[in-house]
Formats: structure tokens, C-alpha cells, sequence
């Protein structure tokens, strides 16, 4: 059943994270080279904060499944930030990777930490799993 | 909209899609969406599965080190630095449909970053500062080292295949 969620979400989460980079990216100057990766930065802050409400929301286990693990897990990404970060170091722009790593460790923190606090705040189970 | 032309074969930053790349920029552009939208789901839906499979099959006891997220989020940066430069910067594969498959779908899908962020919170609102700065940290160097590692490797592999051919 959870698994059946997990999947769900999943096939939800990748496609959103894929159309809210277009829109992002396309705010952003249409046909300009792409420099700092925001698109991924948005959607991973996003996810994180989502997350983090559901963490302090401490909801059941397969609204977990669906929303935690599937959609926010397949919204966010970690193999697409990291070929961001290496392609900017590699073309020279070392500041804007390193900015990168650090920038979206701390807002994705921080996201959490809004979510989690927004939804009532720690305390409740419901954190790891996916 | 700009003038001039595109700059001949421009490796794109950002994986997922990048709108500078003509082609990609078109991935949305009539009935075509469907496919792409389609494959990315699949490829999501896939690779969320393998890591809530991973996460069951090691499951991390509160306050201890996330193996399973930390082990998943590796091996994908490893697999999308060998994706990448497999289909945008060697162009050894060429169907449209694999970069958002595998790239977008499956491994985005597989990887995690609010997973990470949310247990490096809990960690530290558990007081277990050490370890939620090590399994930052450790996730960020070791991550970072796979995608330039499997990148570099898979360069060297293609582009010497291509000289043996060639000589």
C-alpha cells in the first residue's frame, strides 16, 4: 500500500520539479545562458519546506508515503545539484558552486526548520524513511 | 527572440533541462509534452521506489547516521555525472528521451535533497551536533566527488574509445 504511495508521489514530484525549473528558468531570461542553477534551488528549498510541515504536521504514514518520501522526495534532488555545482566549477565559475553547496544547505535547513515550525514544531515522529 | 546565433554546443548547467538549449527549450512544445511529461514520471515514480526500497532495507534508528539516504544520494550523483556526459557533453546517446528519463526521472527521483535536509534538522534538534554536521558534510564532499569522479572517468573512457577507433 505505502509502496503503491511512494510511487504515486514519485511520478507526481519529478515532472513538477522538472516544470516549475522550466518556469523558473524562464523568468529568468528566456534564451540567456543559464548561470546560477535557481530552478533546482527553488524546488529543492521548496520541497524541503514542504517537508518540513509535514514532519511537524507528524502525519500518518501513508500521507508520509505520498507527500514525504514520493513528492517531496522525487521534487527535490540531489544528483542534479551536484552536476550543477560540478559543471559551474568546471567552467570556471568556482564562487557560484561554492555558493551553490552552501546556499542550499542553509535555506534547505532553514526551509525545514520553517516547516516544522510552522506545522506545530518538533517533537512528533514521522522524520526519516526516504 | 535573440539575434545572432546560438552559440554552437553549449553543455548545459542544470541537467534537469535548460531553457538556453533549443532543443530542450522545445521538449514542451506541443503534443511531443506528453511523451516527455510521461517518461519523467515513469522514470520518478521508478527511482522513488528504489530509495524508499533502500530506506526499508537499512533503516537508520532516530539520532544515528542516515546510511541509506547518504548511500542513495551518492550513487545517483555518481550515475548522473556518467548520464551526463554520456548524452550532453559527449553525445554518445542521442534519444530525446533519455536525459528525462534517466536524468530527470529515475535519478532525480532516486536522489533526495529535502530527505537530507529534513534529517540533518532532526539531528540537530535532537542534539546529535556531530553527527548532523558529519552526514552534512560528508553527504555535500562525498556527493560532490562522485558525480566529478564518474564524469571524469566516463570523459576518459569515451574520448579514448573514440581515439582507438579513430587510429
Amino acid at each position: 500500500m505505502n509502496w503503491l504511495l511512494v510511487v504515486l508521489g514519485g511520478a507526481t514530484g519529478a515532472p513538477l520539479r522538472y516544470l516549475a525549473d522550466r518556469a523558473v528558468q524562464a523568468r529568468h531570461g528566456a534564451g540567456l545562458p543559464y548561470v546560477f542553477p535557481w530552478g533546482t534551488f527553488t524546488v529543492n528549498a521548496a520541497g524541503s519546506l514542504l517537508l518540513g510541515v509535514l514532519t511537524g504536521a507528524a502525519v500518518s504514514a501513508p500521507a508520509y508515503a505520498l507527500l514525504g518520501t514520493g513528492l517531496c522526495g522525487a521534487l527535490t534532488t540531489y544528483s542534479t545539484f551536484s552536476y550543477e555545482t560540478l559543471r559551474l566549477a568546471e567552467t570556471g565559475r568556482g564562487f557560484l558552486a561554492a555558493a551553490n553547496v552552501l546556499a542550499s544547505l542553509l535555506v534547505g535547513l532553514g526551509a525545514v526548520f520553517l516547516g516544522v515550525e510552522l506545522a506545530g514544531g518538533f517533537g512528533s515522529p514521522g522524520g526519516s524513511g526516504g | 527572440m535573440s539575434t545572432g546565433e546560438p552559440p554552437p554546443r553549449r553543455v548545459p548547467i542544470d541537467p534537469d533541462v535548460d531553457l538556453s538549449v533549443p532543443a530542450q527549450r522545445a521538449e514542451t512544445a506541443g503534443a511531443a509534452r506528453w511523451g516527455v511529461l510521461a517518461v519523467i514520471a515513469a522514470g520518478g515514480a521508478l527511482g522513488a521506489s528504489a530509495r524508499y526500497a533502500a530506506s526499508l532495507a537499512w533503516p537508520a534508528a532516530e539520532g544515528t547516521f542516515p546510511w541509506a539516504v547518504f548511500a542513495v544520494n551518492v550513487t545517483g550523483c555518481a550515475l548522473i555525472g556518467v548520464l551526463m556526459v554520456l548524452v550532453a557533453e559527449r553525445s554518445v546517446v542521442t534519444h530525446p528521451l533519455v536525459r528525462p528519463f534517466l536524468g530527470v526521472g529515475v535519478l532525480g527521483g532516486f536522489t533526495t535533497f529535502s530527505t537530507y535536509a529534513a534529517d540533518v534538522t532532526e539531528l540537530l534538534e535532537r542534539q546529535r551536533v556531530l553527527v548532523a554536521v558529519a552526514y552534512a558534510s560528508a553527504t555535500a564532499v562525498a556527493a560532490l566527488g562522485a558525480v566529478w569522479a564518474a564524469a571524469v572517468a566516463t570523459r576518459a573512457l569515451v574520448d579514448g574509445d573514440r581515439r582507438g577507433r579513430a587510429g
